[in-house]
């Protein structure tokens, strides 16, 4: 049973600020509106593209969306900043309105873009129970039947009487989201905002998104976590720039996702002839890749250097580091090897298992044997590893520069 | 009807109709209502020595100052009627009118940061403010209430029991009705041009001097009395000093007049408001 139904939807943004120019705006389209024609600036209205300016103030945050939803499916939205995910779930919760285009619902929905709407600092935990249940859409009468049992998942039973600005913040989000936790709608919007905070915070969230969508209720679940909707989510939909580019199962939705991505990341650098390579009037790169294309924190990654010795040197020392997307070196390698004529060829192979997710680039540098440098090339390729779903609670992104699987015992 | 055989329950679309109310919807947050009413009594006066005491204090310094200048200083007349009494009612009316109608006139850029995470009826809020306001006005009444029996028990003043005093109710209903449509009118036209809100704050303090709170209508003559007949605020202020006073004459035709004003202006307020809560994050 389709529970929700996005038709052909469109949201305008006018960019810059309010000011005389706006006025003159609302005043030719109001111009346009009493002579019964179409409003001006939708025309003129370009594709959202952060980094290229195309003249107009009015861009397109959502461009023609689409798609439905059936009762129980749990939808993870996905796609980079700026894709208009938020602008969506804005439209979805009636925070603002489409420009364009209809939505369609069946039963009550409630949305959690932000835990604790409302809350007020001087008034106790109850007061705000109240409050913010009441806000996000509950009755006085449901907000009573379900009090003890909100305090008992916030697990701040003693403090409930205390105004809140004395709750420490972890007290305050358990509270708040404790509250959220409670409503039962028929369809739930949650944005990734929820996921932030500690590691057993996003459980409790996720948890209870698993545990309403096992009662048989929507949720929709925008986020950047690729694992979480992997392993949460059973329909994906993916956004970019503005526009759907994929609606499937989540798995075809996070792949199409990963593909799409894959494209900003340059696995392999190679040039025909010397004249074209970079390089200087020691070394020139032939070429640089890693392999496979795609790759999986399970897979070892294969990176193959070749290159034009214009030295009269045979021994070298070729060497690279990996950076990850802050700029930090995460790990770096080097091995010398003989040049057998003027072409040059060295492969390496990290490991599966030890790299984390994220994108990385690659800075290779080639030494003589006596460690004279001869050049050293930034970001000549890069790569993304990305993560496996998990089947357990925790979905976010493990801690630090590597991930190596190491061995446990127990006992 | 497509729709309704599909059983969509809700359907959001750019535009509602102008003559969609939504006041079913409002009635079902009517818990909200109150719950917002009653965070604002607990958290206004949190951290204050005085409490809720700022009620009283505010009216009667008032009072005494509008007594020193107008009545000492200026020697403006106040009908017959015990000048710090007719100073006190004008002000505590007066208050009202104006709390519901600045408190409100700023809702959406107040509580953009609420409106902006979660969908409920946007007219709670004002609603809720002005019944805070009632409730602040109660109080305040009793003061007033509390110098009137002191005047009549100790410096002789007469009182005779007028059945126009059981249209106080309604006197406060429909300056309350008027207050909250004009505040929203003006909290529609300043989420997008803040200048409105500019031109309210000075703009009110005119409207005061535009209605016969610190002289008599009857102290008005020609034209001036023409003008500040036809604010719907003056036969208010006027029906409820007679009330009290028995001082005049208790207008009847005013009192429709100043309902169907208000009426119509919370109704356009109203449709300005529901057009305006769709888009208004975007400029806010």
């Amino acid at each position: 049973m389709q529970v929700l139904k996005v038709e052909n939807v469109y949201k305008q943004y006018e960019l810059g600020q309010v000011s005389t120019g706006t006025m003159a705006h609302d005043f030719n389209r109001w111009l346009h509106k009493i002579r019964g024609k179409e409003d001006p600036y939708l025309k003129i209205t370009e594709k959202n593209t952060r980094d290229e300016n195309g003249g107009t103030n009015f861009v397109w945050a959502l461009d023609n969306i689409s798609f439905e939803v059936n009762q129980g499916d749990v939808v993870g939205i996905i796609g980079s900043n700026g894709a208009g995910k938020s602008t969506l779930l804005k439209i979805l919760s009636k925070v603002t309105s489409p420009t364009k285009g209809n939505i369609k619902i069946k039963g009550r929905i409630a949305s959690l873009l932000e835990v604790g709407t409302g809350f007020h600092p001087d008034l106790s935990g109850r007061e705000n129970i109240f409050l913010n249940g009441a806000i996000l859409g509950m009755t006085k009468k449901e907000i009573h039947a379900k009090f003890d049992e909100i305090v008992a998942f916030s697990g701040v039973d003693k403090y409930i009487d205390t105004p809140v600005k004395r709750y420490s913040s972890g007290m305050y989000v358990r509270l708040a989201f404790s509250v959220a936790a409670h409503l039962e709608p028929e369809i739930l919007i949650v944005d990734e905002v929820l996921a932030v905070g500690d590691a057993e915070f996003q459980k409790k969230c996720l948890g209870k998104m698993k545990e309403v969508s096992q009662q048989g209720r929507t949720v929709i679940f925008v986020s950047h976590n690729l694992v979480a909707v992997k392993s949460l989510c059973t329909k994906g939909i993916v956004m970019d720039q503005g526009k759907l580019v994929f609606s499937g199962s989540a798995d075809e939705a996070v792949e199409s996702y990963m593909n799409a991505n894959a494209s900003k990341v340059q696995p392999s650098t190679a040039f025909s002839s010397p004249e074209d390579a970079i390089g200087n009037e020691f070394i020139k790169i032939k070429s640089v890749s890693v392999q496979p294309e795609k790759l999986f924190i399970t897979d070892a990654i294969q990176l193959d250097f070749s290159f034009w010795n214009y030295t009269d040197e045979l021994k070298f020392n070729v060497a690279f580091d990996v950076i990850d997307v802050f700029g930090e070196v995460v790990f770096g390698s080097g091995h010398e090897f003989t040049s057998i004529n003027n072409v040059g060829s060295a492969s390496c192979l990290i490991p599966s298992n030890l790299m984390n997710d994220g994108i990385y680039s690659i800075h290779v540098y080639v030494h003589t044997a006596g460690m004279r440098k001869l050049c050293d090339f930034m970001d000549i390729v890069s790569f993304e590893v990305c993560d496996k779903e998990r089947n357990h609670g925790y979905y976010g992104k493990i801690n630090g520069a590597v991930r190596p699987k190491l061995t446990w015992k127990e006992g | 009807m497509i729709n309704k055989e599909a059983g969509w329950t809700e359907i959001i679309s750019p535009v509602n109709s102008y003559w969609n109310l939504k006041l079913g919807e409002l009635f079902r947050y009517r818990d909200l209502i109150f719950l917002f009413v009653k965070r604002d009594f607990s958290a206004v006066y949190k951290q204050t020595i005085l409490g809720p005491l700022w009620l009283f204090i505010q009216p009667i310094f008032t009072t005494l100052i509008f007594f020193f200048v107008f009545t000492k200083i200026a020697k403006i007349p106040t009908s017959g009627i015990d000048p710090i009494l007719f100073y006190l009612a004008g002000i505590t009316l007066w208050n009202y009118f104006s709390d519901c109608f600045v408190k409100t006139s700023n809702t959406f850029v107040a509580n953009a940061g609420i409106y902006g995470k979660v969908y409920f009826p946007r007219l709670v809020i004002p609603i809720s403010i002005v019944i805070s306001n009632l409730i602040k006005l109660g109080v305040q009444l009793i003061v007033f209430a509390v110098v009137f029996i002191y005047k009549v028990n100790f410096e002789g003043l007469s009182f005779s029991f007028d059945s126009t005093l059981f249209f106080l109710p309604v006197l406060i209903f429909i300056m309350a009705i008027l207050g909250l449509g004009l505040g929203i009118v003006f909290s529609a036209l300043t989420t997008k041009y803040r200048d409105f809100s500019f031109l309210l704050a000075f703009g009110i303090q005119l409207l005061m001097y535009a209605t016969p709170i610190i002289y008599p209508l009857s102290y008005t003559s020609g034209q001036l009395n023409k003008w500040i007949s036809l604010n719907p605020l003056t036969p208010l202020i006027e029906n409820f000093k007679f009330a009290l006073f028995g001082i005049g004459h208790f207008d009847y035709v005013g009192l429709l007049y100043a309902a169907c004003i208000s009426v119509i202006i919370l109704f356009v307020g109203i449709i300005l408001f529901n057009r305006v809560e769709k888009n208004f994050m975007d400029t806010v």
